[in-house]
Formats: C-alpha cells, structure tokens, sequence
C-alpha cells in the first residue's frame, strides 16, 4: 500500500532513487538483521547494479547503509574512507544472481566474533525496497513497517501460536510470509504489523520451545 | 474514508462532494491510514519543502561539477538570461525552467534532494511549485499542501502504471513528476479538483512514449535537461487546464495507456543504458570518458 512519502520521497543524496537511496535502505537492513557492528561485509551486485554501480554510487550508499547511516546522510559521498576509518573491511562481486529483480544486492556481513548475517534485497523503484532473502530463506519484506522475523520449528500450530500473542497485546498484522527448508526443518514466519512492537513481545514468544529466535526489525 | 489511490476520477470526485481541494482530503485520509495526526503528516511534508529549497540554491553554483564530470554550471547560466532579461518566454518560465536544472544538478553532484517521484525527475515539482509561490505570494502552508496533492497523483500513477523508469521509460518518471506538478500548479492557482485532473492527463498525454536512455546509466544526461521540459511541459498543462481546457482522455485512462506503452517498450530503451542516446557515437564516447570502457 503506496503512501504519500513514497512518492514524495525519500530525502536522499543523489543521484538515483533506485541506485542510492534504495542501496542504503537494503545496506541498512542487513546491518539490523546483524544485529551487532559488523567489521566484514561481502556485497554481490546483480543486474542493473551490476553494471552501473559506480556512476551511481551504488557501492558508496549501500556501505553507507551497513555503516548504518540513512538516505539523506551527506557522509554517503565519503563512506567508503568512514567506512575503512571504522575497521570495516568490504568488497564488491558483480555477479548475477538468476531470476533476482535487475536492481538486486546480496549483501553478507560478519562481526568480531564471526557471527553472519546474509540479505538479499532489490531496490524496487523511487528508494522503495524488498528483501527477499535472510540467511538463504526467502522473505518478502519492504522494510516500511516494524516486522517480526521468527525462525522456528516446522510443527503444526506456530502460526497460531504467534498470532495469538499478537492478538492480545492488540497487534495489526498487515503483512505475512512463511518459508521452510523442508518439511519438519526450519521454518521461518516474517510479519509486518502497524504502529510500534513493544519489545516484550519477543521474550513471550521465546518462550514456546519450537521457537529458535525472534527478533525485532524497526522499520526504516 | 480509505482512498485506493487506484483512480483519479475517484479521488477527484470525493474532493468535490465534500467541497474541499484535493490536498485536504488526502491528508485526512493519509493521517488516518497511518494511525497518526495531520499536523505529523504536514511537518514531514514541509520538512521536504525545507529541503526543495535547499536543493535549489545549491544547484545554482556556476562551477560545481557532478561525480562523472560530465554535467554542471548550466542552471547559473539559465539564471544569468532571465536576470539579463535575454530569455524568451518570460520571467516565469525562464525561473521554472532555472529551478528545474538547479536541483537536478544538486542530485547529479550527490547533493540532497527529494524524490519526486524519483530522484531522475527530482527538478520539476519544486520547480513548479516554487516558481508559482514567487511570482504569486503563496504562503508555505498552501505549498505543503500541493505537494500532497502531487502525492495522490503519484499513488494513482503508481498504482496503475509505473513511477520506474525500469519498468516504463522516462514517461513513467518526467513524465509523472510533470503530472504530479501541473495538477498542484492549478491547486495553487485556485483550479478545481476536476481541473487539477486534466491538467494531469494534458501533462501526461503530451509525455507518452519517452524512453529513458541515459548516457553511461548516469542520472545525467539527458535526465537533467528533460526536467527543464518536465516542468515546462507542466506549465502548459496546468495553463491549459486553468483556462477550462478539457483533455479528450481522461486522466485514469491516458495512465493505463502509459502503462501498456511502457511494457511494451523495448528493454534497451528502460534505463539500461543500452539504446537510445546511450548508444549514439558522442554517447558511446562519453561512456568511454567515465568509465574508461564502454559494452
């Protein structure tokens, strides 16, 4: 559902909505899904991406957004020196990645402690984005709202037993996505609601034994 | 009321039922779908307006040149004409036609812009609105409030065609920022909703069809100087419209015509750099300068 800041919109750095602000936004989420100061970041350019990247500055913005930075941050033009100045080490792969949208990124970020996190994502048109993918599993998120993303046991009853949580603390759902690997593997539930999550949430719904992680994306 | 934003006609008629412009209603139900106030919406709104000006001013810079080196300095020039009285069409179209070149220059030089609705065509609505604003007193509250009308346009557009050059040519991107701005050019200049519309399809009918080429796949040329036409092209529009002009064809049905023309659009034409005045000799050549090969 298109709102009117996605047409007025973003306050960004130029030059391309799709090839710079969108590349921060995906940077940025991978950095979230993280969840700690990554010090290693594998950014693989696919399609358009892929061909343009520097004209665009495609490859600044989307460090700038691992860095943690928003569209409109004027340290976009100089990410890469902020980014080295960090101790963030990077570097880029044009590969393409097969049926991807043709403005695709598959960014893959590691901490201090070896911890990774993967996301793919493509920049959808005027700085709107979708992840498709985290750690391999493949999502549909647009980053636009608070989302719930719940890595679990592939039992029967997990959704109801999320989706009740929610109902009592009066949660909106307007987005739902489920993925497994494979029958009784790891299944994971993305949900999109409105207005804010309260973080207390998660620890109601870690506490189901079926449930591995549930983790807090803030809309960005 | 919930609004779909999936046709003009529609929003355009609850407008006037209720009596008010476009830019009231769709505030109202904007604040209301995302569970917030008007007053938040505005502020948000005016903090681009804030912004649009900026963008404008750092544009006018004679010597700033962009990331790639190809572009620059052409704003300051159309600002000398209009000051020196040397331009044809007058001083507000020679303003419009300056403002337009000036942001699209800040956002080539990795300035800060807004997307409007993308940042290719980020010129032609601050263009629009802050040329009429100066020639016409309007206060910066009634400039907040045509950029929500130029939003609902966007959405419609959006919605039923496409606001990527990608996926629908330039048409999709001058082409609906001009929309976007002839309709809130006649909110501003005390239009009805029902001529904001065909202000709207005039604009859009006069841009069907225009590829998106850019040269070297730069947000450059010719991206900057077709928002100098996006934002005349609006002014004929909203002209036009405010004179009681109607458009033959509605303004949800020459979108949907948009749409098809886009789809059925060659790839190489869809900001792939791949035809069009990405492949002529000197755009070839300028490639070759940026990047230092050229596929």
């Amino acid at each position: 559902m298109l709102q009117a800041f996605d047409i007025i919109g973003p306050v960004m750095i130029g030059p391309s909505s799709s090839h710079t602000a969108g590349a921060v936004r995906i940077g940025k989420y991978a950095r979230s899904i993280l969840g700690t100061e990554p010090v290693k970041a594998h950014i693989r350019f696919s399609g358009s991406f892929a061909k343009t990247y520097k004209g665009h500055g495609t490859d600044k913005a989307v460090i700038a957004g691992i860095l943690g930075m928003d569209t409109d941050d004027s340290r976009i033009r100089t990410s890469m020196e902020i980014a080295k100045q960090k101790g963030l080490d990077f570097e880029f792969q044009e590969e393409d990645i097969d049926g991807a949208h043709p403005n695709t990124a598959e960014i893959t970020l590691t901490d201090a402690n070896g911890k990774t996190a993967q996301v793919q994502g493509a920049s959808i048109g005027g700085g709107n984005i979708i992840i498709n993918k985290i750690n391999g599993t493949e999502v549909s998120i647009s980053g636009k709202s608070d989302t719930l993303v719940i890595p679990h046991q592939d039992v029967p009853g997990m959704i109801a037993v999320v989706t009740n949580i929610l109902a009592e603390h009066d949660v909106n759902i307007h987005g739902f996505s489920l993925c497994r690997d494979h029958k009784g593997g790891t299944a994971v539930m993305t949900i999109e609601i409105d207005g804010d999550i309260d973080e207390s949430l998660n620890d109601a719904i870690l506490a189901n034994p079926h449930i591995y992680a549930s983790t807090i994306l803030k809309a960005i | 009321m919930m609004f779909k934003y999936d046709s003009l006609a529609d929003l355009v008629a609850a407008a006037t039922e209720a009596n008010e412009p476009l830019s009231k209603i769709v505030l109202r139900e904007q604040a209301e779908v995302a569970e917030t106030t008007e007053e938040a919406l505005y502020e948000t709104m005016k903090h681009s307006l804030d912004v649009m000006r900026v963008s404008v001013q750092e544009g006018l810079d004679p010597d700033k040149r962009s990331a790639s080196g190809l572009t620059g300095g052409d704003a300051f020039k159309m600002m000398q004409a209009v000051q020196e009285g040397r331009n044809i069409c007058g001083e507000i179209f020679g303003n419009a036609l300056t403002k337009a070149l000036a942001v699209s220059q800040t956002n080539a030089c990795m300035g800060r812009i807004v997307a409007a609705p993308t940042a290719g065509s980020c010129g032609i609505l601050p263009s629009a609105i802050l040329t009429i604003a100066e020639s016409r007193n309007i206060s910066d509250h009634d400039l907040v409030m045509a950029l929500f009308t130029a939003s609902a346009v966007g959405m419609v557009i959006a919605n039923n065609a496409s606001i990527a050059g990608a996926e629908g040519g330039c048409q999709a991107e001058c082409g609906a920022a001009s929309a976007m701005a002839a309709a809130a050019i006649v909110e501003l200049c005390g239009g009805t909703p029902a001529m904001s519309e065909h202000a709207c399809a005039i604009a859009l009918k006069n841009i069907l069809g225009l590829v998106c080429d850019p040269v070297a796949g730069l947000v450059e040329i010719p991206c900057i100087k077709r928002n100098a036409a996006g934002v005349g092209n609006a002014l004929v529009a909203a002209e036009l419209a405010l004179a009681g002009i109607e458009s033959a064809i509605p303004a949800d049905e020459v979108i949907i015509a948009m749409k098809k023309i886009g789809d059925a659009m060659s790839a190489t034409l869809k900001e792939t750099a791949e035809g069009g005045l990405a492949v002529t000799p000197t755009g070839k050549k300028l490639c070759e300068k940026v990047f230092g090969c050229c596929q």
